[in-house]
């Protein structure tokens, strides 16, 4: 595994939007540090789940990755090529091999499209749909390949369920083939029936076709399931990254612990009797993160240090944590 | 009771059929009102195309010896005060306004699409300038504009095509625009993009088609509408020019000076306005519906 360059590489990664004030004399008054310095790596075939708070800059990171939106600072390189400063020409083909799936399995389809067009609609767009009878076949095999039957080719939208729904937007996130699949909470808008069987979809999906996964959510149980490695944010920052299991039977960090504490056992017995230790007060603002460690307003564990120096992520058994406490 | 059992039949036959007869026969299953308003529409559009074979007399036809008479069997709809049958004006007039109304409304939804799809979509620095000059032009009365550029390039039935179509089209853009603005934030467009999709692909599939139940309204009251302004544009002597009939000039000329004397001058045109412009807007309103995938099935 080591000898194997990674899919994906992120290095430093920062997405700062600026705040303006003034119409016509327009001055930055500050900056929201949606993203700050995120290094990940992604290997080939595996599944990187990413968790965090709202508002805690998973998206934001994965829409950097995927260039829509322009890094601040920080490397991104895929398939080892350096894309931070693609020009929109030559982002082009690299749009064909990473692809989105959506949260909202209603605002992602466009209500005026059939199914069959919109999976179709990447083949089309990067012009491969000229012959029209291998254009069909390969439209349906994709919706075949995601469990939907032939005969909903033809239908809208609104005539499908939030599950098939979201096997629409997975098929067209497959029509072209991509190496990289970014999950941007795919599964958060559905019943929870239905999300063990889209979660499961994405998994046979996987083995079948060697995908990359970068699986963003805020359900703990979910990111458990799919992923190999998982990464902890916290205001715009990696906290945590670890192997699943090692994440979730041995937390370092003390938000990751936090976060995990807050998971509520299914025994209303044993939930009312347990120790919690909830995490206090609010997020602070990213337009004036804390200086120091980002968690320290909210940490039980806080030292001295940790309200004047950053902890840069670093390695701690198999994992690696940002925090003073094991420095 | 028939009609309902027989519904299921009807809605899986309707896969075999054209979609030319599939529509009409959801239109009129759905929308009778619909239905009823394109019909009406349909025969006063008949009615312009054949004025010449219809019209029992001529348009300038003067007979002095029938002025102001009200509608009789010789004169369905009564004489002007030159002796002129008011159907045969009515007709033709038809043909003349619809050829106006039509031509003029649709440049403007064209204008209005073109412009509020721009600066919609391409938002920022771009919508910034295009919309200044928008409010630039909508800081001038309508008609002070109209009289200025109608007294410089005269009066006829294009200019009055392409300066109305103008008018109304860059002020519906605003509506346009504010649609264009709500569809681009829908994570299709988003999706669209991320899967490399070239602008004016984005534009033609996602945007322009989900901006469609806004200019089809947009389109249907803006005919209303040019037909009364291109009447006030008559009235001032700078419309299609006399002696040839529209509605407008009937109404707004003949109709109002003789109304005391003849009430059906002005009944007539008037209510033939007030007829197609509601039956195009009742016939708009079903299509906005009917060409809605969402709406498909539904009563």
């Amino acid at each position: 595994m080591n000898d194997q360059a990674p899919l994906l590489s992120v290095t430093d990664l920062a997405v700062h939007f600026p705040v303006i004030r003034g119409v016509v004399f327009q001055r930055e008054i500050g900056s929201v540090k949606a993203v700050d310095g995120v290094s990940f790596e992604l290997k080939r075939g595996e599944t990187f789940g990413l968790v965090g708070e709202s508002g805690c800059g998973k998206s934001t990171t994965a829409l950097a990755i995927l260039r829509m939106l322009r890094a601040t600072s920080g490397r991104i390189v895929f398939e080892g090529r350096d894309i931070t400063d693609l020009g929109v020409g030559e982002l082009r083909p690299l749009r064909r091999r990473m692809q989105m799936v959506y949260q909202d399995p209603f605002g992602s389809l466009n209500p005026r499209m059939r199914a069959r067009d919109i999976i179709g609609e990447p083949l089309v767009v990067h012009g491969l749909a000229d012959d029209r009878t291998a254009y069909r076949a390969r439209v349906q095999e994709l919706m075949d390949l995601v469990g939907l039957l032939p005969d909903m080719a033809d239908r809208y939208p609104h005539e499908f369920s939030g599950g098939q729904r979201q096997r629409i937007g997975i098929a067209r996130a497959l029509a072209l083939e991509p190496s990289l699949i970014i999950c941007d909470e795919p599964v958060s808008a559905l019943d929870v029936s239905i999300q063990a069987q889209v979660v499961n979809l994405l998994m046979d999906l996987q083995e079948e076709l060697g995908l990359t996964y970068l699986f963003i959510a805020h359900d703990l149980a979910v990111v458990r399931h799919i992923s190999d490695r998982i990464g902890v944010m916290y205001l715009g920052r990696l906290v945590e990254v670890a192997h699943r299991d090692e994440l979730f039977e041995n937390p370092r960090h003390p938000y990751t612990q936090a976060l995990l504490a807050a998971v509520p056992i299914p025994d209303p017995v044993r939930e009312a009797q347990r120790d919690h230790e909830l995490i206090a007060g609010e997020v602070p603002s990213v337009q004036n993160p804390p200086p120091g460690c980002r968690f320290h307003t909210r940490c039980p564990q806080a030292m001295p240090q940790c309200r004047t120096d950053s902890p840069d992520l670093g390695p701690l058994g198999s994992s690696l944590v940002a925090c003073h406490l094991y420095a | 009771m028939s009609d309902l059992a027989y519904a299921p039949a009807m809605t899986t036959l309707a896969g075999q059929r054209p979609a030319v007869v599939t529509f009409l026969v959801r239109l009129v299953r759905e929308k009778p009102l619909g239905a009823v308003g394109g019909a009406v529409f349909l025969v006063f559009l008949l009615c312009g195309i054949f004025a010449d074979f219809l019209a029992p007399y001529g348009v300038n036809e003067t007979n002095m010896a029938h002025r102001l008479e009200a509608p009789s069997w010789d004169f369905p709809l009564g004489t002007d005060h030159l002796g002129r049958d008011v159907l045969s004006r009515i007709l033709i007039g038809a043909q003349l306004s619809m050829i106006v109304a039509f031509l003029a409304a649709g440049f403007a939804t064209v204008v209005s699409l073109a412009i509020g799809v721009v600066s919609g979509y391409f938002g920022g620095k771009t919508d910034m300038v295009v919309q200044r000059g928008v409010d630039a032009w909508m800081t001038f009365p309508d008609l002070v504009l109209l009289i200025v550029i109608i007294s410089v390039v005269g009066p006829g039935v294009v200019q009055i095509v392409v300066v109305l179509g103008l008018l109304y089209g860059i002020a519906g853009s605003r509506i346009v625009r504010g649609a264009v603005i709500s569809v681009k934030e829908n994570m299709y467009t988003h999706a669209a993009q991320s899967i490399g999709a070239r602008t004016w692909h984005i534009l033609i599939r996602h945007i322009v088609p989900n901006v469609m139940p806004v200019v089809i309204v947009l389109f249907t009251t803006r005919i209303g509408a040019v037909i009364l302004t291109e009447a006030g544009l008559s009235f001032l002597g700078l419309g299609v020019p006399p002696p040839a009939p529209t509605w407008g000039s009937m109404l707004s000329g003949t109709g109002r000076t003789y109304m005391y004397l003849g009430a059906w001058l002005a009944l007539a045109p008037g209510l033939c306005l007030t007829i197609v412009v509601y039956a195009i807007n009742v016939y708009g309103d079903a299509l906005r519906d009917l060409l809605d995938p969402r709406m498909r099935g539904s009563q």
